[in-house]
């Protein structure tokens, strides 16, 4: 039993289709796990699906054994699982300090112990601290995600497209940061549509295919396997 | 010495009031600037809102009138106003909750919660028509002046005098002093920082586990101390009328969309703006160019570019200028 779960999840928007149906995906503490597929797969969808920002129509959510699937997003955000969506993952008008201040607006301690943790893991965000978060490159944008949403020193970080719209350079240097986040134990469920790249990273991986599971593996297994790589990797 | 005289002219019958003005409209387009940027509409309840609040502060000063409880050489109206902020923020959370809030809720888009507001502003009408009714009424009590004309020429043996009302310094005074509060509520505190992360990024607020409810709680008691605080100085100054508090409001949108709709801070300077335009604008320099011309030259007309019936034509011109050719406001950069 893995310590974040998502089991046989079916959900949709509204009272619209099924938009992912009996789809599982599970993360263990340590582990980056990369959830790849075409467009319109349900990646985004089971990622929303297991932050409660989408009702379950059936199926679960477990973490650490326990069924949070009713919990709201923000209770689950209490219990140590954070989000970095895709778009508009920073507060643009707030210094790099102030976006890691609300980061941790759940934290009644000091936070400054942590936010100079979040320096040590991307110095570049030391340098910046008073400067709006606005007037940033991509990114470094990206980096002020990533440490508002370490601020509450998550269990589970779910990214979604890290890695959308920057330069091949920075995207390398975000999953080096990516890598060192793993490293503090945390377990890390990314979206992503540079799927190679991805899974070099990724300890394992899941492909969906029209709102089901229909590959899964370990990073090298899936970068292997030929039909993966046929019909999703492009070569 | 004409020069000194000049300037004199300028600083009484220009300066002073402007500043004073800027200041009533400052708080108010604050006020406006902060409900958009949190709330996400153009409350058009405004202007009643803050005839609201101040009809409290008339009502308690009369009351504590009665009773001889005074503020020495301080208007009386000055006591009141914690007593009368408690009420219109308590005004203002029912209004929230049996109105706003189901729109909100339902996410309306915000042209129709500006509608709503609308509504609002008719009730808020009625309720003080039928409370303390249309007349005009004059409230404030204790010393009238702080420096009169008359002293200032025996004083300094100018021509012209200098005026400055109590209210004028009164007015001044306390809007700095609450501007100042506000600012560093907003920039420094947690709370503060939690209300612009929420009016920037709502969504990640959310998933940052700020308390929406909260942020709006707080937001309406901002805005009912700015409110009643704006509309009590602008009474003590020009006495209250209950129904002008609705024509402020287009002075009071045209400094918040000046300053950028959703920024305090151009919000208060954009106050000063529309009032220094419109007092600069509406001013007859005669006298003023009487002094610093040589006597060949003086003037014989009025010298003044707009009659002061044109005063609301001044804010209405500015905030077409403002919307046509810097939408997002004359000040660049920082919103809430």
């Amino acid at each position: 039993m893995a310590f974040f779960e998502g089991n046989k999840m079916t959900a949709g928007y509204g009272s619209g289709p099924d938009i992912i149906s009996s789809c599982s995906i599970n993360a263990d503490r340590g582990e980056i796990v990369a959830i790849l597929g075409p467009n319109g797969a349900g990646k985004s969808t089971a990622m929303k699906a297991m932050l409660g920002l989408l009702n379950l129509k059936s199926g679960s959510v477990l973490m650490d054994g326990k069924d949070i699937s009713s919990l709201s997003p923000q209770d689950r955000v209490k219990a140590g699982i954070s989000f970095v969506p895709q778009t508009r993952n920073v507060f643009a008008d707030l210094t790099v300090r102030e976006n890691l201040e609300v980061g941790a607006f759940l934290r009644e301690d000091d936070v400054n112990k942590v936010i100079e943790d979040i320096y040590e893991l991307f110095p570049i965000l030391n340098e910046k601290k008073s400067q709006k978060v606005g007037e940033l490159s991509g990114g470094q944008r990206q980096q002020v995600a990533l440490g508002r949403a370490l601020m509450i020193r998550p269990s589970v970080l779910m990214l979604d497209e890290p890695t959308a719209g920057v330069s091949p350079i920075v995207m390398d240097e975000l999953f080096e940061h990516i890598i060192k986040v793993k490293e503090t134990n945390v377990a890390i469920i990314m979206v992503e549509q540079n799927a190679k790249q991805a899974l070099s990273i990724s300890d394992r991986g899941y492909v969906l295919v029209t709102g089901e599971n229909k590959f899964e593996g370990s990073g090298n297994e899936l970068l292997n396997d030929p039909e993966v790589r046929r019909s999703f990797l492009g070569a | 010495m004409d020069f000194i005289n000049a300037i004199i002219v300028l600083l009484n019958y220009t300066i002073i009031p402007a500043l004073t003005y800027g200041s009533q409209l400052a708080l108010g387009a604050i006020f406006v600037t902060l409900i958009y940027g949190i709330l996400r509409f153009a409350n058009f309840a405004t202007g009643d809102m803050m005839s609201f609040g101040t009809m409290f502060a008339v009502l308690l000063t009369y009351y504590f009138q009665s009773l001889g409880i005074n503020l020495g050489i301080f208007p009386t109206a000055l006591i009141t106003i914690p007593l009368a902020t408690f009420m219109m923020i308590l005004y203002m959370l029912s209004i929230d909750k049996f109105v706003f809030e189901y729109y909100r809720i339902k996410k309306s888009p915000p042209v129709q919660l500006a509608m709503v507001s609308v509504g609002v502003m008719f009730v808020t009408q009625a309720i003080i028509r039928i409370i303390i009714g249309p007349a005009d009424r004059t409230f404030l009590d204790g010393e009238k002046f702080i420096l009169k004309a008359s002293e200032f020429k025996e004083i300094t043996g100018l021509n012209e005098g200098l005026t400055i009302k109590s209210t004028q310094a009164i007015t001044i005074v306390i809007t700095m002093i609450a501007v100042s509060i506000m600012f560093w509520f907003l920039n420094k505190t947690k709370t503060g920082t939690s209300m612009r992360a929420y009016s920037d990024n709502e969504d990640l607020a959310l998933l940052s586990g700020i308390d929406p409810k909260k942020v709006v709680l707080i937001t309406w008691i901002i805005a009912g101390i700015l409110a009643t605080i704006g509309g009590v100085l602008y009474g003590l100054d020009k006495s209250y009328r209950p129904f002008v508090y609705f024509n402020n409001m287009l002075p009071i949108f045209a400094a918040a969309i000046v300053g950028g709709i959703g920024n305090p801070f151009g919000a208060f300077l954009g106050g000063y703006v529309i009032a220094f335009a419109e007092i600069f604008l509406t001013y007859a320099y005669k006298k003023f160019f009487t002094y610093i011309l040589p006597e060949a030259l003086e003037p014989n007309s009025m010298m003044q570019i707009l009659s002061t019936d044109y005063k609301f034509a001044v804010s209405f011109s500015i905030l077409v200028i403002v919307l046509l050719f810097r939408p997002s406001g004359i000040f660049k950069g920082k919103t809430l």
